[in-house]
């Protein structure tokens, strides 16, 4: 037992020895699923990301040397609570960034609270990290469910798709896009033909697929997320749904999902994004850049709002000369970001990064001209139209 | 190479008398005295998760190990008794103590409930029933309204410990942590050597014989699933507080997959198998996220080793080449 005290100790200053001490430096730790579902929408991309950012602002020119450290929380909140307490009580993490996965994050955003750092979050969904648990140093950058729901409920509405029947995953996530896209829909005009809730997580959704198609709705709303929402696309496109006039309106989506079902399964899907790369010459350039780090991929919106982020960070320690968490905070919110990937944008009151967002549709395979050629831009929405009103959040830093 | 010499140690230690050897009093000596210096050396919030897992999965050792009975559903108590102390100490405004009781009894209300049920099965399918509960209360726990789906309840304050402790700092909640689950291995221990203990390794090596022999043969089946599951319980609520969240993964089947694996690692029916095993595994995960997906490979890769070239496990192993049952 001797032995075992004194291994555990040698194994222990040997992890500790590996932790930086230096004062000025910057570190970044980028806390995210490296192994599980979403480890193509951020993982490893977000670590190039990150890095991406840190060279484009010229760190080592300015005199601020930084740091990103990564590692992998399953998409289980205890560990990534555990790995943010460690980060910031022993490893001198200065900020989080990324985090997909609600749970991980709202997890994460409690350390943060309670350690008083800097949280950039761009992976997760949950409109909380703005809302009733918003928190001084949290920054929600990319996306929500509130505004992909918002995004492809009116947009859609608007392109003359009226009538909308929800296909809903029978848990709270499910039911809040569900809640959030009625209120949407009805709110422009269209009606809720009905809406049937299958179990979470699903494998077989012919019964609920058949009732969505037989209850006559112009458009299917896929109120689920990650293998579930993949998995009824693909058998959407098994009964033949799309191509017989019903739209599929996927309300959580990214392009590495589209990049997985193929466009022959996925075409014709609308959706919501923050980000694609064919949008413009400075996007297109970025996503070069980034894909030959990645072994040909393009990026996520997650991994721009994470280079995004990061940028405007630093861009922020520049500015105020340190590292003091409430001149950084109050620096990032009253500056706009700008940055040639997601281009300009403000941080609200609440946390909320205000940018434009996009709807997109899929591409057939006859209109895509290669890889990774999948969306069709269908409209901008304005950042104003795309988030959720302030005073609707109930975040207590909202007076 | 010694095989003929220690083939039998394990019935040698069986019929030990009542009483406890002397090596064990001096390892839970040294293992005391560890846990007091460890948080000066060690992260105390990763000593905290290894202490919960410790002590759950020598909670699940005392049913599989010593009872002979495989549960596939223990997440179901672990997980539960977090959310029931989560909810506790956030809503009701408990304090952690109490916040803890009531997960535990939880617990063990469940673990009556489940085991009555289960313990009339044996083998794969006693594993399957217990499988199937978890699985529901997996689904309770995605539905009710007050575990809040897939966010878990989060924020949960740790509070103070009858009412003056204050348990926000890391190194104060880490010693009652530390009391908690060093009385919870304690407990086990006393279990293993009542003439409880002896009549359910009876039970596991020959129930026939321990039915003609005239006991009640479910009704120690049922205390022994019981007793686990409180402690697992536990372990749970303790958890919840420590990260101060309560989430799915607690209630997930893949969390009882993980407590089996901890025990199989560490050593099953040994005594201090499972605290090493998780703390193998605790370790791994946390020492090795940086490694991303190469963790659960590695983690496969452990086990595979495990049980090819030490089936009886790490502590079973030192067991053998040492001949003291540990």
């Amino acid at each position: 037992m001797k032995l075992k005290t004194l291994a555990l100790a040698a194994l222990a200053t040997t992890l500790m020895a590996g932790s930086a001490m230096a004062q000025t430096a910057i570190k970044i730790g980028v806390l995210n699923d490296r192994s599980g579902t979403y480890a193509d929408l951020s993982g490893e991309g977000s670590v190039v990301a990150a890095r991406m950012a840190v060279e484009d602002f010229g760190a080592a020119d300015k005199g601020i040397d930084v740091e990103i450290v990564s590692a992998d929380h399953q998409n289980k909140p205890d560990v990534a609570s555990n790995i943010a307490r460690q980060w910031y009580d022993q490893d001198g993490v200065d900020v989080i960034v990324d985090v997909p996965t609600s749970s991980a994050a709202l997890a994460v955003n409690e350390i943060n609270r309670e350690k008083g750092k800097i949280f950039l979050n761009s992976g997760a969904a949950s409109t909380d990290l703005t809302g009733t648990a918003c928190a001084p140093g949290t920054i929600h950058w990319t996306y929500d469910t509130y505004a992909l729901a918002n995004g492809t409920g009116k947009a859609m509405v608007d392109a003359g798709y009226k009538d909308w029947f929800f296909l809903t995953a029978d848990y709270a996530f499910g039911h809040s896009l569900e809640e959030n896209t009625t209120k949407v829909v009805t709110e422009s005009g269209g009606t809720v033909v009905g809406s049937v809730r299958h179990p979470f997580p699903g494998t077989d959704f012919s019964s609920f697929l058949l009732q969505a198609q037989s209850s006559g709705a112009d458009v299917i709303g896929l109120a689920n997320a990650g293998g579930d929402t993949v998995n009824s696309i693909k058998q959407a496109s098994e009964f033949g749904i799309t191509q017989s006039g019903q739209a599929l309106a996927g309300l959580l989506i990214f392009i590495t999902d589209v990049h997985a079902l193929g466009l022959e399964t996925a075409q014709g899907l609308v959706l919501t994004e923050a980000f694609y790369w064919d949008l413009n010459d400075d996007t297109r350039a970025w996503s070069e850049r980034f894909s030959a780090e990645m072994g040909g991929s393009k990026p996520t919106m997650v991994h721009a709002g994470v280079y995004s982020s990061v940028l405007h960070y630093l861009n922020a320690v520049e500015a105020t000369g340190g590292k003091d968490t409430e001149a950084l905070m109050a620096w990032m919110k009253e500056n706009p970001s700008e940055d040639p990937v997601m281009g300009t944008g403000t941080v609200r009151a609440d946390g909320r990064h205000m940018h434009d967002m996009y709807l997109f549709q899929v591409k057939t395979p006859a209109e895509s001209t290669g890889p990774w050629d999948y969306y069709k831009l269908l409209a901008t929405i304005p950042a104003e139209e795309a988030f959720r009103p302030l005073e609707e959040g109930g975040c207590p830093l909202v007076e | 190479m010694t095989s003929d010499t220690q083939t039998h140690y394990e019935s040698a230690a069986e019929a030990l008398p009542i009483g406890t050897p002397r090596h064990h009093v001096v390892i839970f000596g040294v293992l005391l005295a560890f846990l007091i210096v460890a948080p000066l050396v060690l992260y105390p919030v990763f000593l905290m998760k290894v202490l919960c897992f410790a002590l759950f999965a020598s909670a699940l050792n005392l049913l599989l190990g010593f009872g002979g009975l495989l549960s596939f559903g223990h997440a179901a108590f672990f997980g539960s008794a977090s959310y029931v102390s989560a909810h506790a100490a956030k809503v009701w405004g408990l304090t952690p103590e109490l916040a803890i009781l009531a997960g535990t009894a939880a617990a063990a209300v469940l673990g009556l409930v489940i085991g009555a049920l289960a313990i009339r099965r044996q083998g794969i399918y006693f594993a399957m029933v217990t499988l199937a509960f978890a699985q529901m209360v997996f689904f309770f726990a995605l539905q009710a309204p007050f575990t809040g789906g897939e966010d878990g309840i989060q924020a949960v304050p740790r509070g103070h410990l009858f009412g003056l402790l204050n348990l926000a700092s890391d190194m104060t909640l880490y010693f009652v942590v530390v009391a908690i689950v060093f009385g919870g291995l304690l407990a086990i221990y006393r279990i293993i050597h009542s003439p409880f203990g002896q009549v359910l390794k009876a039970i596991r090596d020959n129930e026939p014989r321990a039915v003609s022999l005239g006991y009640k043969v479910n009704r120690y089946k049922l205390a022994v699933f019981v007793m686990s599951a409180t402690l697992a319980g536990l372990a749970g609520a303790t958890k919840a507080l420590v990260f101060q969240l309560a989430s799915l993964t607690d209630v997930y089947w893949t969390m009882s997959g993980e407590v089996v694996l901890m025990t199989l690692i560490g050593g099953m029916g040994t005594i201090f198998g499972p605290l090493v095993g998780a703390t193998v595994i605790v370790a791994m995960q946390n020492y090795f996220a940086g490694l991303g997906a190469w963790v659960t490979i590695l983690q496969g890769i452990i086990f595979v080793v495990s049980v090819l070239l030490f089936r009886e496990g790490i502590v079973g192993v030192v067991a053998r080449w040492i001949k003291k049952p540990l």
